[in-house]
């Protein structure tokens, strides 16, 4: 079912958490809400599950108006980051919970509730363990049957708060893989909250940027890292270098001469160029930046140098083959193969 | 001296004593003693002697050696006599009301004690803290007191006493309710609360009241949120939501308060004694029972009913604890 978040804001005592937010889920994606901690990204999924309520702003499962609707009519299946299991409960009772819950009208048989639950413990691949207690299971395992318990009522959209954060590194990497697989095979729309860029870029269809309490940028995982909107998506996504430059004459400059970036479009004025540190090209002649190594250290197959570019305090970071020579004080040339320049004033 | 036990040194044998590597200070103390029992497990924590020796001294002191005593004494009656004494109708009865009343005491606290915490700790109003404070007046009230206050409440002629006596409200109301098969003499003919077992049980429920509270009362406040909006999401309800995830983990902390309360009232004599009017098979509570056996010289008698009432209550406690020993293990730590 498609979701549709109308100018939210969410007011908490004083600052607002969301300031007019709106977005777009559609029916069956994968998709990720990323930002920083106090970007709003939790208050935002716990709108959409009706845990909070909005100061103004509506919430719509495709055309009805969910705003109005209690948590328990919304239907949704939300996923904990400490798992929130009920551990007075076996595993089999946690995932049948939902549909126990039911009103007699709608409530399955017995029989039924347990096939059904079953089926999903089978699903997460949790057979066998039904007859366990929560606090018998590992996180891994603990969160997958959190994840079953969300899925057995049904839900019209999945909501998960970073589900992988209270796992270890290898777990994650696993449950990541694993929670794709069970989205495509069961289709449901899911939202989920992460930090972990990573997991965001790898696993979602689409991501929404955040940053205090507004959105940066929706996009795929491609136009996201390729074509970052602003300053702020750019350094929170992956590795980046930024300088202060001047646009002048439709280029980059920058210590008083041309570095040989072209900005057609640009206003003239101040401007800060951001670029990755592993998308540039060693040049030997001709314009480009010039810096002197202040500090370099090897990181993993590459080495990581630090340039104090031309009297600028800042430093930008490049990376080089590890087996460059440059040594401290070495001077270095370099352009950045791919690059955006954004007009200074909203520096991040 | 039991504390030997806990050394884990090997005895020195003739042999040729396989050479153990030289691990100083405190991995000495974990290195694994011989095989079998042990009495205390190896640990890195210092001073268990001395904290343990401490422990025993102070038991022995206060509670031990006056309950040996006891036991000695009851002991020194013949056994015919014992069986005499205990099956006296006047003993069962009182030990009837003494067990009973605290048994519906601490069950009506459970009760209380419950809203109480609840109220105390989910909601912000004017004045919590002082009804917090509130709650600890029947620890700190001398018991006579509360027992001459109560019953100057709930006699016959007192505020609350006079709602249900014979010309009070609520036996008019009753008396003209005229569709009723029968009257309110024959289903209950004595409304009068003090002075009859009825007033037992409320000076009992006052003198209890603390326990559950503080027992429910921090479990309560840890509670995760998390899992009641996690029982939201799935389409519970409220009453749903207490009920089937709330309550269960709240067990342990219940039972421990209605242990507490229980025990406490089966020992409360002070505040029992103003309101029970303390009349021989109807309201006379064992420890009055025993006050009076004392008065009349008979320490043997004050002894065997006081062992009666220990036994009866370390046997109750002793299956509550291991109620919650269970309910520990079943639904995790608390």
């Amino acid at each position: 079912m498609d979701i549709r978040v109308e100018n939210i804001r969410k007011q908490f005592s004083l600052y607002p958490a969301l300031d007019d937010v709106s977005l777009d889920i559609r029916s069956g994606e994968l998709i990720a809400l990323l930002g920083p901690s106090g970007s709003g990204k939790t208050t935002l999924l716990r709108l959409v599950a009706g845990l909070e309520t909005p100061t103004a702003g509506r919430i719509y499962f495709g055309d009805e108006d969910a705003s109005l609707r209690t948590v328990q009519e919304r239907n949704v299946g939300f996923v904990f980051q400490a798992y929130a299991l009920f551990r007075n409960m076996t595993v089999l009772d946690n995932v049948s919970f939902g549909l126990t819950v039911r009103p007699r009208a709608t409530r399955p048989p017995k029989a039924e509730i347990r096939r059904r639950a079953l089926e999903l413990l089978d699903l997460v691949q949790l057979t066998g363990l039904e007859k366990r207690y929560p606090q018998q299971l590992s996180g891994g395992q603990r969160q997958r049957v959190a994840l079953a318990r969300a899925l057995a009522v049904e839900p019209t959209v999945l909501l998960l708060d970073e589900p992988f954060g209270a796992l270890d590194a290898q777990v994650r990497q696993e449950l990541r893989k694993w929670l794709r697989e069970i989205h495509d095979r069961t289709g449901h729309t899911t939202v989920f909250v992460t930090h972990d860029q990573e997991e965001a870029l790898e696993l979602a269809d689409r991501l929404v940027v955040m940053s205090q309490g507004r959105i940066e940028q929706v996009g795929s995982p491609d136009e996201i890292y390729d074509r970052p909107a602003n300053p702020f998506v750019f350094s929170f996504i992956g590795e980046s270098s930024a300088l202060p430059v001047t646009v002048k004459n439709h280029e980059v400059w920058t210590g008083g001469r041309a570095i040989g970036l072209p900005a057609p479009h640009e206003a003239t004025g101040p401007a800060s160029l951001y670029f990755r540190p592993h998308d540039i090209e060693l040049v030997e002649d001709g314009a480009a930046l010039a810096g002197v190594v202040a500090a370099s250290r090897r990181v993993g197959g590459t080495r990581r140098v630090e340039l104090e570019i031309g009297g600028h305090p800042d430093r930008v970071e490049i990376d080089l083959p590890f087996d460059h020579p440059a040594g401290e004080r070495t001077r270095i040339a370099f352009r950045p193969k791919r690059w955006r320049v954004f007009p200074a004033g909203r520096g991040s | 001296m039991v504390g030997y036990l806990t050394r884990s040194t090997p005895p020195l044998s003739d042999g040729p004593v396989p050479a153990l590597p030289p691990v100083p200070g405190l991995i000495a103390r974990l290195r694994p003693g011989p095989p079998g029992w042990s009495f205390v497990k190896p640990s890195i924590l210092p001073g268990f002697r001395l904290t343990f020796g401490y422990t025993l001294v102070y038991l022995s002191l206060i509670v031990l050696i006056p309950i040996i005593g006891l036991f000695l004494k009851a002991a020194s009656v013949p056994l015919e006599e014992i069986v005499r004494i205990a099956t006296a109708p006047r003993t069962l009865k009182a030990l009837e009301v003494s067990f009973g009343s605290s048994l519906i005491a601490a069950l009506v606290n459970v009760v209380f004690g419950l809203i109480v915490a609840w109220v105390l700790v989910r909601y912000r109003f004017f004045g919590r803290r002082l009804l917090d404070a509130i709650v600890d007046l029947p620890f700190a009230l001398p018991t006579a007191v509360a027992g001459i206050a109560l019953s100057a409440l709930y006699a016959p002629k007192g505020w609350v006493g006079s709602l249900f006596s014979e010309r009070g409200p609520l036996w008019q109301w009753w008396q003209a309710q005229t569709w009723l098969p029968f009257g309110i003499s024959e289903f209950a003919p004595n409304l009068k609360i003090a002075y009859t077992p009825s007033g037992i049980v409320i000076a009992l429920i006052f003198i209890g009241l603390p326990f559950v509270v503080r027992t429910v009362q921090p479990v309560l406040e840890e509670f995760e949120a998390e899992l009641e909006e996690a029982a939201a999401t799935l389409g519970a309800s409220r009453l749903q939501t207490i009920v089937r995830v709330i309550l269960p983990r709240l067990t342990p902390a219940v039972l421990t308060g209605f242990a507490l309360a229980f025990a406490r009232a089966v020992g409360e004599y002070g505040s029992v004694i103003f309101i029970a009017g303390n009349l021989p098979h109807i309201s006379e509570i064992a420890p009055v029972l025993i006050v009076i056996k004392l008065e009349e010289f008979d320490q043997a008698g004050a002894a065997v009913i006081a062992g009666i009432m220990l036994v009866i209550a370390f046997v109750m406690l002793l299956v509550i604890n291991l109620i919650q020993a269970w309910s520990r293990r079943r639904f995790g730590d608390v």
